[in-house]
């Protein structure tokens, strides 16, 4: 098993999208590490052959009538926004500076 | 007795004869509410207001002669990772703080419509992922027993509340044992319903292919009533059966085991477990003999896997799942420092980095890692396949028996602090409760005892194979039945009272 190093948590916590302190980056590899160890065991069970289970029961797509139902209002929909403009909800901006 | 300690059922039955009315159970339990939950910390949020006024309803309705549901006016306490329309719901995370939901989960309409007046949200270990409660970002529920010691997690104030007599009912949440472990600490019963037979619709999501609702109570009768209420289809969730709730109430009624085929299983007993615990599960296995039920011994070989599939698993649902707090459209939205004009992408990743506690950010990390490319197959694919044996272990095992039992969890409450530097020893105390959610079983847990080392409350608990519920409930039930007897009265009854003498 490839070993975790700092810069592959650095990366990971990048994917993730959280901004991990250098203090947090520190202690998550040695903690993470202690537990990919431990949950690599699933390598050691007698797989061959065996079908992946993503789910508990044997549903294929489920449906229903499509019918028209209430549903949140506007004023509801964004009545937890940090931040509202009228009825949309106010983002920082999503593209790169100039 | 007073009301605070009697169960729902007698409850019921004193608001049916017109000895009490639902206002005064209500009040009742608000005020001991306000005595005791300074020190134990159950609670989050408490609705006072609310909780009355759906008490007063009921008692109108009552006395206007409809027809009510059999827990009508019985007070619940609601776990906060379950979303209450105008009531605060954080699931125990920074990053919800002061978010309420603009609608009902589906469980609590169900609530609401019977007319239980919901007295407010439990603590809970953030998002649900611990076994302490010592994971909530707005600190630890203490267990009532010992202030002293953790009240279990993930659901430890919809436990601790039960066994403070601060409500009689509760709802709780199971991913990997958040129901029956703080069930087994705290003295209480707890049960997680076959997957699908509680609707998810409105439940903070953890893992949506383990998580499952379910009744928090005192007695195994009670939480029988409750999962009636809450369970059956919902299509609001595409996961929920489509099938009939399961007789639990009749079955736990006749408490009937004569005949029945109890599975031990090899794996989920003896090395690991406390001594204490160990001997009080085998005592109660002894009871089920002599109410006439036959012993089998079975193995589930795959079980040793579990909780490494389950820590694969669960992460990986986990880090899909919590990607939706990106500071947008709910919750928490903090500003980097020192960035002038941030982006969208770096003020989501500084509100995560603020908003999510320590284990949360282990478990998103570790979920990113095992889904990543180069390393799916190993980690997440492995463990997939680890799931189908331990399921084709469980339907082995249910060919000869009718239930399979094992301690709930392998130890009593353990002291603050214990083991909060070290996951793998917190992960450990779910070691016998994961494989249920890993196959989808119902389970139930129910107090077997005090262990002899620490006069701490130890668990029994039940497997049965999926959509027979009421197989758990009629052992349950008849356990209890012998245990009460055999002990002068509830194990509850010995409950330090926690209020102060004058």
């Amino acid at each position: 098993m490839a070993e975790l190093t700092r810069a592959d948590v650095e990366h990971l916590s990048r994917l993730a999208r959280i901004d991990l302190s250098d203090v947090e980056l520190d202690r998550m590899v040695g903690e993470l590490g202690v537990i990919l160890e431990s949950v690599a065991t699933v390598q050691q069970a007698p797989t061959d052959g065996v079908e992946a289970m993503s789910h508990p029961l044997p549903l294929a797509n489920v449906a229903r009538p499509d019918e028209v139902r209430a549903s949140l209002t506007p004023q509801e929909a964004l009545s937890g926004a940090p931040e509202v403009d009228e009825q949309r909800f106010s983002v920082p901006r999503i593209l790169d500076q100039d | 007795m007073p009301l605070i300690r009697s169960s729902a059922a007698e409850l019921a039955n004193l608001m049916a004869t017109g000895e009490a009315s639902s206002v005064e159970i209500t009040r009742a339990s608000l005020d001991r509410i306000a005595e005791v939950d300074g020190e134990v910390h159950a609670f989050l949020h408490v609705d006072a207001e609310g909780a009355l006024a759906q008490a007063a309803e009921v008692d109108r309705r009552r006395a206007a002669g409809e027809e009510l549901h059999a827990l009508a006016g019985v007070p619940i306490a609601v776990k906060d990772v379950v979303v209450t329309r105008g009531l605060p719901t954080t699931a125990g995370s920074r990053i919800l703080e002061g978010w309420v939901p603009p609608y009902d989960a589906t469980l609590v309409t169900r609530l609401r419509e019977a007319g239980l007046p919901i007295l407010g949200k439990t603590n809970m270990d953030e998002f649900a992922m611990g076994s302490s409660t010592e994971h909530s970002a707005y600190g630890p529920t203490r267990n009532p027993w010992d202030l002293g010691r953790i009240p279990g997690g993930s659901g430890g104030g919809s436990a601790a509340c039960l066994a403070a007599y601060e409500a009689p009912l509760a709802i709780g949440t199971d991913t990997g044992g958040s129901i029956r472990q703080p069930a087994s600490v705290t003295g209480t019963v707890g049960a997680k319903p076959t997957y699908g037979g509680v609707s998810r619709y409105g439940l903070i999501a953890m893992a949506s292919s383990l998580d499952q609702a379910g009744p928090c109570t005192r007695t195994v009768l009670d939480a029988a009533l409750l999962h009636s209420l809450i369970g059956g289809h919902d299509r609001m969730d595409s996961t929920s059966l489509d099938a009939p709730v399961p007789p639990v109430v009749e079955a736990a009624n006749r408490a009937d085991v004569s005949g029945m085929r109890i599975g031990i299983v090899k794996e989920l007993t003896g090395e690991g477990f406390q001594p204490g615990v160990q001997k009080r599960f085998e005592e109660a296995v002894q009871h089920l003999v002599d109410a006439g039920a036959e012993i089998v011994q079975v193995s589930c070989p795959s079980f040793r896997y579990a909780l490494a599939a389950y820590y694969l698993v669960m992460p990986s649902e986990v880090s899909s799942n919590l990607a939706k707090f990106d500071a947008m459209r709910y919750g928490l939205r903090v500003l980097p420092e020192g960035i002038d004009d941030p982006s969208a992408e770096q003020v989501m990743a500084a509100t995560r980095d603020a908003g999510f506690g320590d284990e949360v950010k282990r478990r998103i990390i570790l979920g990113t890692y095992a889904l990543s490319s180069g390393y799916y197959d190993a980690y997440y694919g492995s463990a997939q396949k680890v799931r189908t044996l331990i399921a084709d272990d469980f339907a082995r095992a249910f060919e000869v028996a009718d239930v399979l039992v094992s301690p709930t969890s392998p130890t009593t409450a353990f002291p603050f602090g214990d083991k909060m530097s070290d996951p793998l020893s917190m992960y450990m105390q779910d070691i016998a409760t994961i494989p249920a959610n890993l196959a989808g079983v119902p389970g139930l847990s129910l107090p077997s005892g005090l262990a002899d080392e620490d006069g701490l409350p130890a668990g029994f608990q039940i497997l049965a194979p999926a959509m027979k519920d009421e197989r758990m409930y009629a052992v349950g039930s008849a356990l209890e039945k012998r245990l009460h007897a055999a002990w002068g009265g509830p194990l509850l009854a010995r409950v330090p009272s926690l209020v102060k003498e004058a």
